[in-house]
């Protein structure tokens, strides 16, 4: 864990109201694994008063860039930096994605909605470091809601659209299209990250398949590194179900472990 | 070089900031980011007897220059703390202060029996006051009865040093003060959070899974102040004050009203070494103003 209170932006890509952010920030950079997270101060005053919460999207020698959609006041604000400013970030936290199994030349999946594409992109690049080349599952509403499609076919991942309302790529939901790819393959891990409906009906689709994966989840935190527990999730571990900091114990868990809200109150 | 320490009576302290209960984890959360001994002390997350679950998320909700929380006090219980982390506690030279928990008096009691039998605290801080926990944020510290009721037990149940902490969700805080006083407290620490709620426009529920929550942060601090303020002028303890403390400007407010001490809590999710920021923030200060001791500045308000 390291503060860095002057992380030099370099670096600002929009698309809508997305936006991509490349920080120089040579000691979290080299520290940094794929699913792990920055906290960022988005004001210098007290409001916002907290920091946010971002996964990494990428880390290459010294930068470190983060992937966002404007939802908010603090998301707003971030989008509003400019190169040359210099930002507060607290980094690298969480656990990250495991990328110790052996995959070898099997199947992998990367699955990323909306938003929650981000920290896909750091974990298919590191995948393909160790031979595997991961098939990266990318969904959003409309056309206009994947800048990121030109990156993935950049970087030589084999990408897999879906849009909502079948502008681009196939027509449907995220999860429809991991369905229909199932019929013909199988992978040997799968890993995503997106809304909450999304990562459950994925878990639903994993139990039927018997499939092995983890899934990254997203919280309000309160600090990112594991003082408030502010973030928890319930988690079943042998058997055994409580809450668990996302920050800290997170944000990757195995799908199997992950309590969905309905379960939660029934 | 100016002198920060300060002298509770039962304990003395390097330098008069302390890291404030349910900010600061189990205190180890933080050392990957400095030496904690630089600290006056911290005191630790609620403990009560058992493990404890904790409320259902989403527990946060931030509120202009504040943060509202429903953690609900989750939390390993005694026995674990006091096996896989007292120990690690114990090794430092900074105060450990463990904050005492309770479903009701005899709860109280029980942990404050079982905390004073292990080795590495330097006091308790008897949690009177938290919102989170029973329905509408009940707690003994509402009023000056229970208060008396549950500070005398748990009196009876340590030898170790007692500080009291007070809600500040009361018409008379000075009267709860005074009961805590009067039932043997050592000092008096406040404030803990307001009760708070925040309602989703689109759904219309509370954004809070436990409906209500505690308001902490900077929108807090003046209402803190006015109730350390009136406290410190009302009881002879030594007062330990907090709410919103995010500078050393705050700090010495809160000292210049007549805390002997404060606590640094919101401040530490924003920045992990709010707390030393602050210290040395003390320091620069006084340097500047040409005080040798910050003890110095402990009640000086100036009333005409």
């Amino acid at each position: 864990m390291i503060i860095d209170r002057k992380a030099r932006l370099i670096k600002v890509e929009s698309s809508k109201d997305y936006h991509l952010l490349s920080l120089e920030s040579p000691e979290i950079a080299r520290n940094a694994r794929p699913g792990q997270f920055l906290m960022i101060k988005v004001s210098e005053g007290t409001r916002p008063l907290l920091r946010r919460p971002f996964s990494l999207h990428n880390a290459e020698g010294p930068i470190v860039e983060i992937f966002f959609q404007v939802v908010g006041e603090g998301t707003r604000l971030l989008a509003q930096k400019k190169p040359g400013d210099a930002l507060d970030i607290l980094g690298p936290l969480g656990n990250g994605f495991s990328l110790k199994p052996d995959f070898g030349s099997q199947e992998v999946f990367c699955i990323g909605g909306g938003r929650g594409i981000a920290p896909i992109y750091f974990l298919a690049r590191e995948l393909q470091k160790t031979g595997v080349r991961p098939t990266v599952f990318y969904g959003g509403r409309t056309e206009t809601d994947l800048p990121l499609k030109t990156r993935f076919e950049t970087a030589g991942c084999e990408l897999l659209i879906s849009t909502d309302d079948g502008s681009a790529g196939f027509s449907g939901l995220v999860t429809a299209l991991v369905e229909k790819e199932l019929e013909r393959r199988r992978p040997a891990f799968l890993f995503a990250c997106g809304p909450e409906p999304m990562m459950e009906t994925l878990a639903e689709i994993c139990q039927r398949h018997n499939l092995k994966g983890e899934f990254s989840l997203e919280s309000i935190m309160g600090c990112g590194f594991g003082a408030c527990w502010g973030c928890v999730k319930k988690i079943k571990k042998s058997q055994e179900a409580g809450y668990l900091k996302i920050c800290q114990e997170g944000p990757v868990f195995p799908w199997e472990e992950i309590v969905w809200q309905e379960a939660e109150n029934g | 070089m100016v002198d920060l320490s300060v002298d509770l009576g039962f304990l003395k302290l390097r330098n008069p900031v302390l890291a404030a209960s349910g900010t600061f984890g189990y205190g180890l959360e933080f050392k990957p980011f400095y030496d904690l001994n630089l600290l006056g002390g911290f005191v630790v997350k609620g403990l009560y007897y058992n493990p404890r679950e904790g409320n259902r998320p989403p527990r946060l909700v931030e509120t202009p220059s504040g943060l509202i929380n429903s953690i609900g006090l989750q939390g390993v219980g005694v026995e674990k703390f006091c096996r896989e982390v007292l120990p690690e506690l114990a090794k430092l030279e900074t105060m450990v202060i463990a904050n005492v928990c309770g479903a009701e008096e005899d709860e109280y009691a029980r942990v404050a029996e079982y905390l004073s039998q292990h080795k590495g605290l330097a006091a308790l801080e008897l949690n009177i006051s938290c919102p989170n926990v029973k329905e509408g944020g009940r707690c003994p510290a509402q009023n000056p009865e229970a208060t008396y009721r549950t500070v005398k037990k748990v009196k009876q149940a340590t030898s170790l040093p007692l500080i009291t902490k007070l809600s500040p969700n009361v018409t008379d805080i000075v009267s709860v003060a005074l009961a805590a006083e009067e039932a043997g407290s050592q000092a008096i620490s406040l404030i803990n959070t307001l009760l708070a709620m925040a309602i989703d426009l689109e759904t219309r529920k509370p954004k809070l899974g436990n409906v209500m929550g505690g308001l902490s942060g900077p929108a807090i601090k003046p209402i803190a102040l006015r109730m350390v303020f009136q406290v410190a002028r009302a009881v002879k303890l030594p007062v330990i004050g907090m709410g919103g403390i995010f500078t050393a400007e705050d700090a010495l407010e809160f000292m210049i009203a007549g805390a002997r001490a404060i606590q640094v809590g919101t401040a530490n999710f924003v920045d992990p070494d709010a707390c030393l920021r602050i210290i040395q923030g003390l320091a620069d200060w006084a340097e500047k103003h040409h005080i040798e001791k910050i003890s110095e500045i402990i009640g000086t308000v100036q009333i005409d």
